[in-house]
């Protein structure tokens, strides 16, 4: 082989790489919390053996409500806590609790329970 | 120029034909419209002399209530919400008093402030109302129309449309009402019609955007079609007999004829293609790559290929390959803009189910002031006043009955059928009908807190919730485009590295011609075709879909909820059962007879059942003198000479009229959904009568379909449990959701699609149009009120539930179709990617070339074509009972 076959042979390979990791390497992009009448940002969160959907987009400076409905007993998921907004919520079974905030800056925030075996974030954008 | 007295716009004296000599003076006019209103009343507008033209001011001021501000962050919070519109200059925020001052400049509208208030979580004072004024005709009309009404204090802001003779005004309701609004445009001369005009809702602005982009397809297909035709001609001018001598391969002539035809192609990209450049870009700043991706690179390379093919043929190693892909771009851009024309079309009327409702609302009240009833329009009906309805009328608003009773049809709110008795201390509810009686309630909820605006409101947020579905061609063009590209990528390293010389020529006309063949031009129709087809198939079998998406989630339902009034039953009492009392002389239809003669004269929801009942079994009516109604309790009369008494449990109790004998057949009749009546002859039992709302006949077997085809069936009601249990068993549905209140039905389904399904909703009612917008596919009954119908993506015109197992079968027939047409869109490209690779050189020397590129485009288009006209041939398919 010729130094510009060994050239050609790396930088296809190198472009085959590329386009794996550009369309089919990426992350989920979350669900969007959807604009409603009242001025919030709502979406609802299932809290059943983890959060669904576990990554909620919203837009920064409105305000966004979060409706937990917790399905299950398990123990640690019965409180969920946003440490960036110093915020925490009681989850009684059954029940849907909104969880209101007001992201002022765009970045991503984790929320989870307090042992952290559920996990979710908050994409501010 | 001459100036128009009556709208004050310029008008040339010699060409208009509206003129008009009064007093010593010739008046010109820019319309019939304003000749006309001159002609009515001349000395008004001949006097007025120069029109008073009104200037708009560039800078405007606002002083808006707002409730809400007194939390911590509030003042900065409006500032920076306000501060974000554009031309804002100053704001002002007054905590004691609530007010919000705001000095902005246009563009920004009044309108603009309030949403931006709105957005940031604060609740403006403002309230808008329409009017709809008669004979506006000219421009400059509205101007006087504005200035007048913002004249008045209390009004923000103003805005007459001419086109839809509306105005729009903005206000505060504590300083101006409504009537003087409509007096201030009075006195300007303009007749305003009686009711509010309903506000336009976003989705009118939709359908019409959606016209006026399926007319902008279509001039960009019949373009890309005409150019497409020139260019599948000369592309291959030797394939024709004259041609063939007038331009032969190779020539000078046909390679000038090529250099047009590229202007043309790169018009027809230019023109009719643009919006698969745009969306790749867009869908690459998203990391996907959608169907725009692989059209907007296929025919991209195709015309650069073929551009220096034609301008530079001396680099290409073989003559061959200095042939042009024109075609290719040209054809597939016009098909796949045809197919974007067809789906746009399919997508189908948008839902105008909050117009409906609000078209509901009464449209005026008649309050109590000052001790005399005065009739008011709905929306100055405060809190506290004393509102009069009489027998047939609809209540305005929500309320307290203070005073009178009466049955009241709540069938549009709450979904029941069997009108509600209403006594003092009862809770009415607006927009429903009021029956019998008249009576007098204290409004406790106007505006919009009432019942109706609360599902105004939960319909709106639910269709916003929305998310639209991706498309399959999406879907598939995700994968298949990366796939290609890799492809082309290892073509041109194989073939630098191995292929003959010039290497660098042969590994560019490879890798460029594999992204040519790789794109399909029936890929655009291979979905809208067969879902048109869907639709129409839908028509045929008495089934309305809205549109193509409602047609595509159809198929990946996996739950349905059925709304169990109107939808599992007919909606509406029969009579079911006749029991006599153990020892009575009396028959069947004996107690019949009396219990209808009984209640022939009253007005109780119930009754008509009994009366019908007995019309039915074909008995004769009895005559009944004394009749006299115990509310809560009864009816009672003497019916050929014996007296009769019909009532409940409490009615017998109070007569001492023993029923312990038939105590327990009322519990098992009680137990079965049904409502039980005694009747009793002579102050002894006679017997049971009971009504109920029977399972419509197919029900049972519909719901059996369903589970056939896998889904979970679901039944919610607002009854209580036993009676939901009770119609339950009978179409053996096993979840049961009773006694949800109106408002949480949207909520049920919520909860059912956090559960990971794609959840279906079949419904009739207003109270059901939230669950039905919040629901995947929402299914109405065409038998149903019209809310529930615009709030649902598909309508069952029979009212059968058998429409809904046919709904199912049509869209999965119908995406198999789409599945058959994607293959077949595919296929021959995909075939033709190999010989692109040049798989097939080493044997015979084979490369692409633009006649098998075009070969694979007709067969392609072909087969899509066929196969989606193969489902008009459906027919729906018998489920086992």
């Amino acid at each position: 082989m010729t130094p510009d076959q060994i050239g050609v042979t790396v930088g296809g390979l190198a472009a085959i790489v590329f386009i794996v990791w550009f369309f089919w390497m990426k992350k989920a992009p979350g669900t969007r919390a959807a604009a409603l009448s009242s001025g919030y940002q709502e979406v609802m969160i299932l809290v059943k053996g983890g959060y669904t959907p576990d990554v909620i987009v919203v837009e920064h400076g409105k305000p966004v409500r979060l409706n937990f409905r917790r399905e299950e007993t398990a123990g640690c998921s019965d409180t969920v806590v946003f440490p960036d907004f110093g915020k925490s919520a009681l989850l009684p079974t059954g029940e849907t609790v909104a969880v209101e905030l007001l992201p002022q800056q765009p970045g991503e925030y984790p929320f989870a329970c307090p042992m952290g075996m559920f996990r979710g974030r908050l994409i501010v954008e | 120029m001459a100036i128009d007295p009556v709208c004050g716009m310029e008008v040339d004296e010699k060409s208009t034909p509206w003129k008009r000599p009064y007093g010593d003076r010739e008046f010109y006019f820019c319309s019939p419209g304003c000749l006309d209103a001159f002609d009515a009343d001349p000395a008004r507008y001949a006097q007025a002399g120069t029109p008073r033209i009104a200037t708009r001011i560039p800078s405007s001021h606002l002083r808006i209530p707002v409730a809400g501000l007194e939390r911590p962050d509030g003042i900065s919070r409006i500032e920076t919400a306000l501060g974000a519109l554009t031309g804002m200059k100053r704001t002002a925020v007054n905590v004691e008093s609530d007010l919000v001052e705001v000095h902005y400049d246009a563009p920004t509208t009044a309108t603009e402030v309030v949403e931006a208030l709105r957005t940031a979580g604060f609740t403006p004072g403002v309230a808008r109302t329409r009017f709809e004024i008669k004979s506006v005709y000219c421009a400059s009309c509205v101007l006087f129309i504005e200035e007048a009404l913002k004249q008045r204090s209390g009004v923000l802001a103003a805005s007459v449309n001419p086109a839809e003779s509306v105005a729009d005004v903005l206000y505060e309701p504590r300083l101006v009402d409504v009537g003087s609004l409509k007096r201030a445009i009075e006195e300007q001369g303009y007749a305003v019609a009686e009711a509010a005009a309903p506000t336009p809702t976003g989705l009118e602005k939709q359908e019409h955007e959606r016209s006026s982009e399926y007319r902008r397809l279509m001039r960009k297909w019949w373009f890309g079609a005409g150019v497409s035709t020139f260019t599948m001609i000369f592309s291959y001018p030797w394939l024709f007999p004259y041609l063939r001598d007038l331009l032969p391969r190779g020539s000078e002539q046909l390679r000038y004829l090529w250099m047009f035809m590229g202007v043309l192609t790169l018009a027809v990209m230019a023109y009719s293609g643009s919006q698969f450049f745009t969306g790749m870009v867009r869908s690459l700043r998203h990391r996907t790559a959608d169907m725009h991706t692989l059209i907007a690179v296929g025919t991209g390379v195709a015309w650069v290929y073929s551009t220096i093919a034609v301008l530079f043929p001396q680099i290409f190693p073989a003559a061959a390959f200095t042939e042009v892909y024109y075609d290719v771009t040209s054809v597939v851009t016009a098909l796949v803009v045809l197919g974007l024309a067809m789906e746009v079309k399919a997508k189908g009327r948008t839902s105008e189910a909050i117009k409906k409702l609000i078209g509901l609302q009464a449209k005026t009240a008649r309050v109590v002031r000052n001790g005399r009833e005065i009739d008011i329009p709905v929306e100055e009906v405060l809190v506290g006043d004393t509102v009069v309805v009489r027998p047939g009328e609809k209540i305005p608003v929500d309320g307290e009955l203070t005073d009178g009773a009466s049955a009241v049809d709540e069938s549009m709110i709450t979904g029941e059928s069997i009108p509600v008795e209403k006594h003092v201390g009862d809770e009415v509810i607006g927009a429903t009908l009021n029956k019998t009686g008249s009576f007098r309630f204290r409004a406790t909820k106007v505006g919009k807190e009432t019942a109706l605006a609360n599902i105004i409101r939960m319909v709106q947020d639910a269709q916003a919730t929305k998310v639209p579905i991706q498309r399959v061609v999406d879907v598939v063009s995700s994968y298949f485009t990366p796939a290609v590209m890799i492809l082309a990528i290892i073509g041109f390293v194989v073939w630098y590295d191995f292929g003959p010389p010039p290497a660098i020529a042969y590994a560019l006309i490879v890798a460029v011609t594999t992204l040519i063949i790789a794109c399909p031009c029936a890929l655009g129709m291979a979905t809208p075709m067969s879902l048109t087809t869907g639709i129409g198939l839908g028509a045929t079998h008495g089934i309305l879909i809205r549109g193509g998406e409602a047609l595509q989630t159809t198929k990946g339902l996996n739950a349905i909820i059925l709304d169990k009034t109107g939808t599992i039953t007919h909606g509406k009492p029969v009579l079911t059962d006749v029991v006599p009392a153990p020892g009575t002389s009396l028959s069947r239809d004996a107690i019949l007879q009396r219990a209808a003669a009984v209640e022939e004269g009253s007005e109780h929801p119930l009754a008509a059942a009994i009366v019908e009942g007995a019309q039915e079994r074909g008995l004769t009516r009895a005559k009944a003198q004394g009749f006299n109604a115990i509310p809560g309790h009864g009816v009672e009369a003497v019916v050929q000479g014996r007296p009769t008494l019909l009532g409940n449990l409490k009615l017998m109790t109070d007569r001492q009229i023993d029923v312990a004998a038939l105590e327990p057949q009322a519990r098992i009749l009680a137990g079965e959904g049904k409502t039980p009546m005694y009747v009793a002859v002579d102050g002894k039992a006679a017997g049971i009568v009971a009504v109920a709302d029977t399972v419509k006949g197919d029900s049972a077997s519909a719901v059996r379909a369903l589970q056939q085809l896998g889904l979970e069936v679901v039944m919610i009601t607002g009854d209580n449990a036993r009676t939901a249990q009770a119609i339950a068993r009978q179409v053996g549905i096993e979840r049961v959701m009773a006694e949800v209140l109106p408002q949480d039905k949207a909520l049920q389904v919520q909860k059912l699609q956090l559960e990971g399904k794609k959840v279906g909703m079949v419904g009739d009612g207003i109270n059901d149009a939230p669950a039905l917008a919040q629901a995947d596919v929402g299914f109405a009954i065409g038998t149903g009120t019209d809310v529930a119908i615009e709030a649902s993506d598909i309508t069952l015109i029979k009212g059968s539930l058998k429409g809904v197992v046919l709904a199912i079968q049509i869209s999965r027939a119908t995406l198999r179709n789409v599945y058959q047409n994607l293959v077949g869109a595919f296929i021959y490209n995909t075939a033709g990617i190999p010989v692109a690779l040049g798989v097939l050189y080493p044997f015979i020397g084979m490369l692409l070339s633009p006649i098998l590129a075009a070969a694979a485009m007709s067969f392609s288009s072909v087969t899509v074509i066929g196969n989606a006209n193969r489902l008009k041939r459906w027919r729906p398919k018998e489920v086992m009972p």
